[in-house]
């Protein structure tokens, strides 16, 4: 079993009422019957808290994000999002889901190179039409406010994003699934790429907007040194 | 699924790969222009075709096949096999059955273009299309021995006016070293263009022909025994033979009378065909290569369009990220699936679009060239039903042929993790 060690700070909002953003217990999942399954802990996080989840690779860091995105389903266990078991959506549902509820952040690559830096950035209000609507005060403006949060300068908003530097690609990519505000955002090793100046720069800006529109963030990292910053901690161990 | 997403990302997808796509998008517009052509072609050839002669019941020539016949008569294209004698179409003008008779007397040429040599009956009795008659443009009908009437592209690629003189050549083809040149010609008469081989031809009167052949009778101008036009007036210029007939028979019942008569003549051995039997029959001849050529342009256009299929399969390899990207944002496999197959079909109907540009910019490039070369008269239309199923069928078939990329990206997104491929 992989050993959970969990710290609880409140950070919570008084003024907003938290609400269950995710749950995960008693979730197993193998990929064939050769491999041993991984059993992941039991894991809780209210709206507008973040989760620093840290583990070396094969301690199913990427399954559990596949989990948690609705692509694959636990074999045993519940693993509910908003208070929705996964297990209960048809998998159109669960794209369905992902598009209204979830921002994706990877490690690298994160753009599709055809679109421009803007359109990239709207691509969920044109997945979904709840983060459409609350892409206020409407998706193009919301884009460009975020995008100038982000420090990306005007300039780049129309062209194709093939042109921009790795650090600024990440924050285009944040900029992207905070855009008509999710509850959740999962964070593949965001950070991974980028040096330590753009590294901090990037978790700021994140953690900030993602504050601002009590969005919650399931980060996952190796560094360590990132952990402080977030409100819970899980770390992920390969089974001895 | 979102169609307008979809589509707006397919367009967006192709123009970022243009410099790839562009390649196999021009193979597949020139094999469509190459199909379009091709069926364009065989209905205005034949239209065309059918359109040269109409109106006459027989044509009269020596004993040979009635496509050659045809051919040097009609088309001006090949040679006469031989001449008939001028007592033969004398006994064919007594003939009761008989209602008129065009002489005509071929072997010399103008620059390239066919010398006629005919009577007054040509315009009365000639007849193209719909039995339309040849009109003159300008000018009249040849009346003097030495005038001459061209045909409308003639006189437009030469240049000529009323009243220039021309010297003709001996034999045919388009440079000859023997010219009449002391037996000028006046142009009295320009014909309206017909699209018919009648504008590639220049005619002048039988006693002309005759009377620039006096010291000719070898086949090279002797010196001495030549002479000038005013000497050649006071000749008799009655010709000795002419090349064939046109011939139309006052009771058309009669017709194959008068054609089985002709052709078991002892006089001389003298063949009569239909025009409208030999005509289709040189039709069959060309419909069965014209068949055979649009069914290899139709395996041209398949060819095609499995090559466009082969560079999709190879840049789905490329795609996987943005594929990753699409589905983590909430896009469905079906979704993924039909960008694929919008990408194929936008591409054919991007290839037909240019190739109806290209085969109507090819069209009128070379419909002048045609004319002047062939007699054929091509021009643009509205394109016709067959023509509009070529045209649909392509991106159909691009439709289905896209199903296969767009089945694999299918499963393939299916196992899409998040931001990573799964294990099988």
């Amino acid at each position: 079993m992989p050993d959970m060690t969990s710290q609880t700070d409140s950070p919570v909002d008084s003024s907003v009422i938290p609400r269950e953003a995710l749950r995960v217990s008693n979730v197993e999942f193998r990929w064939d019957q050769t491999r041993a399954p991984i059993a992941y802990p039991e894991i809780m996080l209210n709206t507008g808290e973040h989760l620093f989840l840290r583990g070396p690779s094969g301690s199913g860091k990427s399954t559990l994000l596949s989990l948690l995105g609705g692509l694959i389903l636990p074999d045993t266990g519940t693993l509910s999002l908003l208070g929705t078991d996964l297990a209960s959506l048809t998998s159109g549902q669960r794209d369905r889901f992902r598009a209204d509820h979830m921002g994706v952040i990877f490690q690298q690559f994160n753009l599709v190179p055809y679109l421009s830096t803007l359109e990239n950035v709207m691509l969920p209000c044109r997945l979904s039409r709840k983060r459409r609507a609350r892409a206020l005060p409407t998706p193009e403006q919301e884009a460009e406010s975020l995008l100038t949060a982000l420090g990306i300068a005007p300039d780049h908003w129309h062209r194709r994003v093939t042109g921009l530097s790795v650090g600024q690609q990440q924050r285009v990519a944040a900029a992207r699934a905070l855009t008509g505000g999710p509850e959740l955002i999962l964070a593949d090793e965001p950070t991974s790429a980028l040096d330590s100046d753009n590294r901090d720069r990037f978790i700021e800006l994140l953690l900030g907007l993602a504050a601002e529109k009590h969005t919650s963030v399931v980060f996952v990292s190796h560094d360590q040194s990132l952990a402080g910053r977030f409100d819970r901690q899980l770390a992920l161990e390969v089974k001895p | 699924m979102n169609i307008r997403l979809a589509v707006s990302l397919a367009i967006s997808s192709l123009w970022y790969r243009r410099k790839v796509l562009a390649l196999v998008t021009l193979t597949l517009t020139l094999s469509i222009t190459l199909l379009l052509g091709v069926q364009y072609l065989r209905t205005e050839v034949k239209q065309s075709f059918t359109n040269t002669i109409s109106g006459t019941d027989l044509i009269v020539g020596a004993r040979s096949g009635q496509l050659n016949l045809l051919l040097y008569t009609i088309f001006h294209i090949g040679d006469a096999t031989n001449n008939i004698r001028w007592s033969t179409y004398q006994n064919l003008q007594d003939d009761e059955r008989i209602d008129w008779l065009v002489p005509i007397s071929l072997g010399d040429s103008y620059r390239g273009h066919r010398v006629v040599g005919t009577n007054e009956q040509f315009p009365e009795h000639f007849r193209y299309g719909r039995d339309q008659k040849p009109e003159l443009a300008e000018g009249e009908w040849f009346g003097d021995v030495f005038e001459v009437v061209l045909g409308a592209e003639v006189a437009r690629s030469h240049n000529h006016q009323l009243g220039d003189d021309i010297i003709l050549s001996h034999g045919g083809g388009k440079t000859s070293f023997s010219n009449h040149k002391d037996t000028p010609f006046t142009v009295s008469g320009i014909l309206a263009p017909t699209g018919t081989p009648v504008d590639q031809a220049v005619y002048v009167s039988l006693e002309g022909l005759e009377a620039i052949h006096i010291g000719w009778e070898s086949g090279v101008a002797i010196p001495g025994r030549t002479v000038s036009p005013e000497q050649a007036r006071e000749r008799d210029l009655t010709p000795d033979a002419i090349t064939a007939a046109l011939v139309g028979i006052e009771r058309k019942v009669m017709t194959f009378q008068v054609q089985r008569q002709i052709n078991e003549s002892r006089e001389e051995p003298l063949s009569a065909i239909l025009p409208g039997v030999a005509l289709s029959e040189l039709w069959r001849i060309m419909g069965q290569f014209e068949n055979a050529l649009l069914g290899i342009t139709g395996f041209v256009v398949v060819t095609s369009l499995i090559g466009l299929i082969a560079v999709l399969l190879t840049l789905q390899m490329q795609r996987r990220q943005e594929i990753a990207i699409l589905r983590a944002t909430g896009a469905s496999p079906l979704l993924i699936a039909a960008l694929q197959v919008i990408e194929c079909v936008a591409l054919a109907v991007a290839a037909c679009v240019l190739a109806v540009i290209i085969g109507a910019a090819g069209i009128s490039g070379l419909s002048p060239w045609l004319l002047q070369t062939w007699g054929i008269q091509i021009g643009l239309r509205p394109l016709n039903g067959m023509e509009w199923l070529i045209i649909a069928s392509v991106p159909i078939a691009a439709f289905l042929v896209g199903l296969l990329p767009a089945l694999l990206a299918w499963r393939g997104s299916r196992r899409q993790g998040l931001g990573h491929v799964l294990p099988e």
